[in-house]
């Protein structure tokens, strides 16, 4: 079943002092994401994202377009208790404790009273809050905030999470945490949606990802697809001081890191490059294909076309 | 009650308690109870007057600074904090979010007015040492303050669901001070001629007039206050917040969150 549906979602701005001119945050953008799908929106700052994820929340209102999730339009007042949402730096009502806080947003919710301390008291203890339940928030570091922010969008059991950079600006550690618990929540079969700009973090979770830039989805496409291609080169390391002749004349790039070269040359180069080393008596340490990445797809993406950006120039400005 | 809009205004009202802004001027409110006692004793035979007369008016003034000052950031600060958007995000209607700020500010101020009428009667207590039976329509005055704190509070709101803080505060204050003369204002226009008259009478007539809700000197000197003007004042507070309320719904209904 089709968990987001966007059909056109268009978004503009009245701007100036008069405001008569009209900017462009959001061109005509179409997406469909399954059920049970992590989906990673990713985009440089500026290129639309929070916009969307503004536009399917009901903070902002389309300037044309629709959207639906989980069959029902994204004005229908059922369908938000099925979502969950984070927004981008959080902040929450300081002088509450994680505890109230969560049990506000569970009444607001439509929570039952049964039921709801004993939920809000399994997400404290599932993002290791349990400690500082009782603490007011203001007194609270921005990773354990984070995780607040996470428990509130959760917190309701939702079908749907819509998460704006849930990684950004927190420690390695607390980035560990947040993809620890976007796969829990996949595993408990829940559609995800998350903006980020931090390619690793959606080359490790998504299913699939969307590029979106200057207000114009760029592409989508299947995380194992986009990163399985193979570029016709393999990158071979090996234990030497230096980088032999007989590789160098076979077009290899290679670089001496400590007593160890990692040298990329053409596919079909394998075998006589393999027969040097034999030659030289070097010892092999790996022979692998060199395959695309996310990062090159992301950058062929976000790299101008002639026509669309000039058009898309003067859509923003208009 | 709606019990999003209950949660809404206990969260509202939670907020204001822990505000330690709101203790301040209570304890101001207080000091200035004090005062109103000092100055009681050094009158002669006017204590009575001057207890009521201070008291009253330092329960209004602070009330209204409360009013103000939070209620012009009831949303606005929602909004720049981003609080609102995971509350937004839930099955909450925009007005049901509107309409519950405004009862958890009210209901603070009712409190709040509670804890200064305290302060009031313990006053009159004082200079008195008994209480007589005009003491009753001090009561009254007090109602009619919290009537004047709910039209306030609706116009801060109101104006906070499209202006700037700072804004909001100078309209609310301003209307606040041409309300409290709007009796002066509707016999200006009654003597008033031509297009000039008219501007004087729509204007006399827009403003909230406050004048109407201070009884102030009247239950100072004893008098009583007639039980018509009580149910005016009551419809008339009601009806003017809640087509103060309504605008800022309507404005807040259609406004993005950018």
């Amino acid at each position: 079943m089709t968990a987001i549906e966007i059909l056109d979602l268009e978004k503009s701005y009245l701007v100036g002092f008069w405001r008569k001119r009209a900017k462009l945050a959001l061109r005509p953008l179409r997406l469909t994401i399954e059920e049970g799908e992590v989906f990673g929106f990713l985009g440089p700052n500026g290129a639309g994202k929070t916009t969307t994820l503004k536009l399917l929340m009901g903070l902002v209102f389309p300037t044309a377009g629709r959207a639906r999730i989980l069959g029902m339009e994204i004005d229908d007042p059922r369908v938000k208790s099925q979502i969950g949402f984070l927004p981008e730096q959080p902040y929450f009502y300081d002088h509450l404790s994680a505890r109230e806080l969560l049990n506000y947003y569970g009444q607001l919710s439509g929570m039952a009273a049964k039921g709801r301390s004993a939920r809000v008291e399994q997400m404290l203890t599932r993002m290791g809050l349990s400690d500082a339940a009782g603490m007011q928030l203001r007194k609270f570091s921005k990773g354990m905030l984070q995780r607040v922010g996470l428990a509130q969008a959760i917190v309701h059991d939702p079908k749907v999470v819509f998460l704006d950079e849930p990684m950004s600006g927190l420690d390695p550690m607390g980035r560990r945490e947040v993809r620890d618990l976007i796969q829990q929540m996949r595993s408990e079969g829940k559609t995800v949606f998350f903006s980020t700009h931090i390619l690793s973090d959606a080359e490790a979770l998504c299913d699939r990802v969307g590029v979106i830039h200057q207000g114009e989805l760029r592409g989508v496409g299947a995380v194992a697809e986009l990163t399985s291609g193979k570029q016709g080169k393999v990158e071979i390391i090996f234990y030497a001081p230096r980088v032999p002749a007989g590789l160098t004349s076979l077009g290899a790039e290679a670089r001496v890191s400590g007593d160890m070269v990692n040298a990329v040359l053409p596919e079909e180069q394998q075998d006589a490059a393999l027969e040097v080393l034999r030659r030289e008596r070097l010892k092999l340490i790996s022979l692998t294909p060199v395959r695309s990445s996310l990062e090159e797809y992301y950058i062929q993406k976000l790299r101008p076309t002639e026509g669309r950006d000039k058009e898309s120039s003067k859509g923003a400005g208009v | 009650m709606n019990s999003r809009i209950g949660y809404i205004a206990f969260n509202t009202f939670r907020e204001a308690v822990r505000d330690r802004v709101l203790y301040n001027l209570i304890a101001f409110a207080l000091l200035l109870s004090g005062a109103a006692i000092l100055v009681g004793e050094v009158s002669i035979d006017i204590e009575r007057l001057v207890v009521v007369n201070l008291g009253l008016t330092a329960v209004s003034l602070f009330g209204v600074v409360i009013a103000i000052f939070i209620g012009i950031g009831l949303v606005s600060k929602e909004i720049e904090k981003r609080t609102l958007y995971t509350v937004l995000s839930r099955p909450v209607h925009r007005w049901e979010f509107v309409v519950g700020k405004f009862f958890g500010l009210t209901g603070t101020l009712v409190v709040n007015t509670f804890l200064m009428a305290i302060g009031v009667f313990l006053a009159l207590l004082y200079v008195a040492h008994k209480f007589e039976k005009m003491d009753g329509w001090v009561l009254v005055a007090l109602y009619f303050i919290v009537l004047q704190f709910l039209i306030v509070c609706a116009l801060a709101l109101f104006f906070s669901s499209f202006s700037t803080p700072l804004m909001s505060a100078v309209f609310t204050f301003a209307l606040f001070v041409i309300g409290s003369l709007a009796e002066d204002l509707r016999g200006f226009a009654r003597i008033t001629h031509g297009v000039g008259g008219r501007l004087a009478t729509a204007i006399a007539y827009v403003v909230p007039n406050f004048s109407a809700l201070n009884v102030i000197s009247q239950v100072a000197h004893g008098d009583a206050v007639p039980g018509r003007l009580i149910l005016y004042n009551s419809v008339y507070a009601l009806l003017y917040s809640a087509m103060a309320i309504a605008g800022a719904v309507l404005i807040f209904q259609h406004r993005n969150l950018k």
